[in-house]
């Protein structure tokens, strides 16, 4: 069956299986940042926005998304580097495979709740899972990113590569 | 691994109800529970053209469409209103925000799953499903059915004046529950009615039959209730906890969810 996706803002037409999922689609399309980590909906790494809900690309139906809006990595390049810098700054992670996932879905975080507090953070995150770290790193990152979009909106900007 | 043969999506829920009758065909909800199955399915039915993605609220009740997906139920301002945080709190854990943005009320419901927060929490209100076929049935005597071919289409909530409060265990945060409960109590006629789940079987109601609670709730009388609620729910053992485990744990999140209520309540004795 044909099916329809924006893809990245990309409208893209192509053929899929009634039991193909979002996520082997849009990898064939190119969006290899989205990976598998898991085969129980559990680890979160698969995260792409579905009409900008954050959802797992590992167990949805591509035939579910046509005619939808699907973005992935790929398509959110500048604000993921921008947030990624302050990830890598506390040098939060370790293997970097969690990454893909857990950007995604603090992307997700910030646009639902520009202003998160630490518990929002932590329950907003839970579903990403890292077999590396302890999630402390992260949770400074994130904290240091708002911080800086905070600053950046009241007029004292610094750049992420300056802090 | 979920083999799909044919997908389609319906556009009436007489059809999905037709194509449903046939061996083979199945509903998909938000999938997820599925996915975890192997088998063949010959049709997958997808109710996501018929509307039931909505939660529509009048003076009386609430009525959830089966597409409606946990993460709705949970940001739900009304919802949360008249449970006072309980639906949210219920709901929260379930392994994260992108799971809960697919898992439907209908497929939660329909699947009648033991380790269930979202029955838990539904069981302890004054709350139906609605069937294309069996017409609407108290979610109590629902959840106690088999699984048959009928069609849940809506859930549906009365606001009777209740106070609600939420409680579970979980060895980690995002995992399934090893016990939940959820009480929900009527302050002007001092009675209360209590769902406990995942024992690991499906939650059951237990209510004060024998007057414990009567004349208010006191630190004594909850743990009076809550003595009296390890006696009378059934526990059993898996992976996640032995079934002595749990029946403490009936006995302590009961007396603890009637102190809470008597508190929200706010008439201490
Ligand atoms: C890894 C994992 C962890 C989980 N952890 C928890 C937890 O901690 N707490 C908790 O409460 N739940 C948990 N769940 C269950 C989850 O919350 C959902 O209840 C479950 O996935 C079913 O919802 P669904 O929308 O995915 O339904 P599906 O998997 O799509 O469907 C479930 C069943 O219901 C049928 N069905 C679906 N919709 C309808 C309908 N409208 N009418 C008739 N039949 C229908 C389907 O054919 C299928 O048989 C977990 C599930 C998974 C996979
Ligand atoms: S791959 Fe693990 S949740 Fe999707
Ligand atoms: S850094 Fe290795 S899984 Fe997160």
């Amino acid at each position: 069956m044909r099916i329809n996706i924006i893809l990245n803002g990309r409208n893209i037409q192509a053929e899929t299986a009634p039991d193909e999922l979002l996520i082997d689609f849009v990898r064939k399309q190119g969006a290899l940042s989205v990976k598998r980590g898991c085969e129980t909906s559990n680890c979160g790494l698969c995260t792409v926005f579905l009409e900008d809900k954050p959802v797992l690309s590992c167990s949805v139906l591509a035939v579910r998304a046509d005619g939808k809006r699907v973005t992935t990595l790929e398509g959110l390049k500048e604000e993921a580097e921008q947030f990624g810098a302050f990830i890598a700054d506390q040098g939060a992670e370790q293997c970097g495979f969690c990454n893909p996932g857990f950007v995604m879905n603090a992307l997700a975080l910030f646009r639902e709740n520009p202003d998160p507090d630490e518990e929002e953070i932590r329950e907003y995150l839970a579903g990403n899972l890292c077999r590396c770290s302890g999630y402390e790193g992260q949770l400074r990152g994130i904290q240091a990113y708002l911080r800086w979009k905070k600053e950046a909106a009241a007029g004292r900007d610094t750049p992420p590569d300056k802090k | 691994m979920l083999t799909i043969r044919e997908y389609k999506r319906a556009e009436s829920l007489k059809q999905a109800w037709q194509l449903n009758q046939q061996r083979g065909s199945r509903i998909v909800g938000g999938m997820l529970w599925m996915k975890m199955q192997r088998g063949t399915v010959q049709t997958a039915i997808d109710l996501s053209d018929l509307g039931l993605d909505t939660i529509e609220e009048t003076k009386e009740a609430f009525r959830i469409g089966a597409m409606v997906t946990l993460r709705q139920l949970e940001t739900h301002p009304g919802l949360a209103q008249y449970t006072g945080g309980a639906m949210k709190e219920a709901l929260r854990c379930i392994v994260g925000v992108q799971f809960r943005n697919l898992a439907t009320a209908g497929g939660s419901i329909f699947g009648r799953f033991g380790f269930s927060d979202v029955l838990t929490v539904f069981l302890a209100m004054d709350s139906y499903v609605e069937l294309y076929q069996g017409g609407v049935v108290p979610m109590e005597e629902f959840a106690r059915q088999g699984a048959d071919r009928d069609v849940l289409t809506h859930i549906l909530v009365k606001k009777t004046p209740l106070l609600f409060h939420y409680e579970s265990v979980r060895n980690t945060r995002t995992d399934f529950p090893v016990l939940t409960c959820c009480g929900a109590f009527s302050p002007g006629k001092e009675s209360c009615r209590f769902a406990l789940g995942a024992r690991p079987g499906r939650a059951v109601i237990i209510e004060d039959k024998e007057g414990l609670i009567d004349g208010g709730i006191t630190p004594r009388k909850a743990r009076a209730f809550g003595a009296y609620a390890a006696e009378h729910v059934p526990t059993g053992s898996n992976m996640r906890g032995s079934a002595r485990y749990r029946s403490h744990l009936v006995n302590v999140l009961t007396a603890r969810t009637a102190l809470q209520l008597q508190e929200t309540s706010g008439s201490f004795v």
